[in-house]
């Protein structure tokens, strides 16, 4: 028995086995690491849930939210309110449905019209969300920022894993829901989805809240990582650019391409970022630029695409192989 | 109460600035279909490198302008020809070239102000220019602020004038209407599109000089001129030149009354209110079709 043709008739076994091993090495990252890498593979996660979230919308229907930062702002806000009244899994969700109620009224105001619309409004958004606040702060307590009570780094990484799962699991389900195979239709063509019947604005609204559930969930659980947070921090415009470029970079068909773009892109950013800010701003733009214009469908297109010919070229081969036999 | 005229004469000034401005990125969007979201950036970058012309060379803002202006018009020309052309050639449907454009268009912003904050780091510099006070109709304005108006209005109506009458502005405003048949009509939609792209670098260079004069710039100014420019071009209808110079000076209006009557954080939040306000009722804009 060969090994390709085990792997090929055994795929989902081997796939589910390779989630589980990765799985359990995440459970238990925080025996054999440093409190860096800790703090690196939260950071990672994070965004991990941010791409996802923010692929599972703009990826099918090709409405380009801007906007993220604004969601996980919020979340992390929601958490410097509530911290001392709620247990931190109840301020979790707290955050997410505060998430889910402003991306609902962004998405009522915007989505019945034009994607262009959505994406001007998203643009500036996190700075309206940002500005507003620094007014109601200054209004009320007179200065600015929030302090967090710190939690355990350990603490913090399992509760980021958890959502992080419980991200990835709902929204490979949403994938291959009714709903998801609407997002996919508006995308191909709003017109003729909405000729078959479907609410497109509502599909549109809703899908687009319940991103930003997760992202404003994946705010609450960073903020104590940060212990210090003010308008300017949580609202950084840089989870807003980060999530787009590492799926723009991992790729958008399917679930696993953003995965790997959080992955590498956090990476970099943590290591890299603090002596070389501005260099790998300008760095990371510039790969944003050059991945749109050769690599559209980022590195799972190119996996896809390598596949095809390899599978062509077995194809092929199979074919020479029989004339041979008949010959 | 005497306060009042006042501020409505010096948001008139500085709403002209940011019509210029919204002209560009409306040019952009309504012929190239790019909505150009770097567009604050190519501000930046005229307002910086007209003060650094201004004080390495000792230029005046307005010489420097017919300098800096050619090379924004050059760099947004090959900018369209190679990488947006680039993205319309490889995207399988109109739509997705727009939500591609959009994001190389974000990619590139990052790019921009990267640039500029290596050049010239982040902190604020001023070169005033003609920074005094003149009586007009009773009124003392800033010198500079009635220039940079004047400026405004004139190239405006240059613009306008050029749209609507000239040859390549007819050809202009077929391309917006329908590449195809525009392409089939003779003219070369390419280039147009590049035209086009250029002109809009070049009026976000001239609205940075413009602003330049008159209040401090930094390589971080791009973002917020990218969103007043955002604004206001919704709010004078996408595609429509001459609407956005109109919601250019509505918006300049709404400014100077935030900033000094109420707190100058609250700007963006009362831009926000503004487009909630206008997406729900009337999204075409003020003078937008349909």
């Amino acid at each position: 028995m060969d090994i390709t043709g085990f792997i090929s008739t055994h795929r989902k076994l081997l796939l589910v086995g390779f989630l589980i091993l990765i799985l359990i090495f995440l459970v238990s990252f925080p025996l054999y690491t440093r409190v860096y890498h800790l703090r690196l593979l939260t950071v990672i996660l994070m965004y991990v849930i941010l791409s996802v979230s923010w692929a599972m919308f703009s990826g099918p229907t090709g409405y380009m939210s801007l906007g993220t930062a604004a969601f996980v702002g919020t979340g992390m806000y929601t958490m410097a309110l509530l911290q001392y009244k709620l247990p931190f899994p109840v301020v979790i969700a707290v955050g997410g449905l505060a998430s889910f109620a402003l991306a609902l009224l962004v998405g009522l105001v915007t989505l019945r019209l034009k994607g262009i619309y959505f994406a001007i409004f998203t643009f500036g958004f996190f700075m309206f969300m940002s500005r507003t606040i620094m007014y109601v702060e200054g209004q009320i307590q007179g200065s600015r920022g929030q302090h967090i009570i710190p939690l355990p780094n350990e603490t913090i990484f399992y509760t980021m894993l958890v959502v992080t799962v419980v991200t990835v699991l709902a929204i490979y389900f949403i994938r291959r829901s009714r709903l998801g195979l609407a997002l996919l239709s508006i995308g191909g063509n709003e017109d003729a989805a909405a000729h078959m019947g479907i609410n497109t604005t509502q599909v549109k609204v809703i899908s687009f809240a319940i991103s930003a559930f997760f992202m404003g969930a994946a705010g609450v659980v960073m903020a104590p990582n940060l212990i210090y947070i003010n308008a300017g921090i949580a609202y950084g415009p840089s989870y807003s650019f980060m999530p787009i470029l590492m799926c723009i970079f991992g790729g958008m068909g399917q679930l696993y391409g953003p995965v790997i773009g959080a992955v590498v892109f956090g990476y970099l950013d943590r290591t890299l970022s603090l002596q070389w800010a501005t260099y790998f701003m300008l760095g990371f733009g510039i790969i944003m630029i050059t991945v749109i214009l050769f690599l559209p469908n980022g590195l799972v297109g190119l996996i896809q695409k390598l596949q095809q010919t390899r599978l062509i070229a077995k194809l092929l081969n199979r074919g020479k192989e029989k004339q041979n036999a008949i010959t | 109460m005497s306060e009042i005229p006042r501020l409505i004469i010096s948001g008139i000034l500085t709403g002209s600035v940011y019509g210029l401005l919204a002209m560009g990125l409306s040019l952009q969007y309504g012929v190239a279909r790019v909505l150009n979201i770097a567009h604050g950036e190519f501000v930046m970058l005229g307002a910086l490198l007209v003060f650094t012309l201004r004080t390495i060379l000792g230029i005046n803002p307005l010489v420097a302008v017919a300098i800096i202006g050619p090379l924004l018009f050059a760099g947004g020309f090959l900018l369209q020809t190679t990488l947006f052309r680039g993205l319309k050639a490889r995207a399988p449907a109109p739509a997705a070239f727009e939500g591609n454009a959009l994001l190389a268009a974000f990619g590139l912003m990052y790019v921009l102000k990267y640039i500029g904050l290596l050049r010239w780091g982040s902190w604020p510099r001023t070169s005033y220019y003609l920074h005094y006070m003149v009586q007009f109709a009773g009124l003392s304005i800033r010198a500079n602020q009635l220039l940079a108006f004047a400026i405004a209005v004139a190239i405006g109506i240059g613009v306008y004038l050029f749209l609507s009458r000239s040859r390549l502005g007819r050809a202009i405003r077929a391309t917006a209407e329908d590449p195809a048949t525009a392409g089939l009509m003779g003219i070369n939609t390419n280039i147009i599109l590049a035209f086009c792209f250029g002109l809009g670098a070049l009026l976000a260079c001239i609205g940075g000089a413009l602003t330049s004069m008159y209040s401090t710039i930094s390589s971080g100014m791009g973002f917020s001129s990218t969103v007043i420019a955002l604004i206001v071009v919704t709010l004078g209808g996408l595609g429509s030149v001459t609407g956005s110079f109109i919601a250019g000076i509505i918006i300049g209006i709404v400014t100077t009354m935030v900033t000094s009557l109420w707190q100058p954080v609250l700007v963006i939040p009362v831009y926000y209110a503004i487009l909630m306000v206008l997406l729900m009722v009337r999204p075409a804009g003020i003078l937008g079709k349909k």
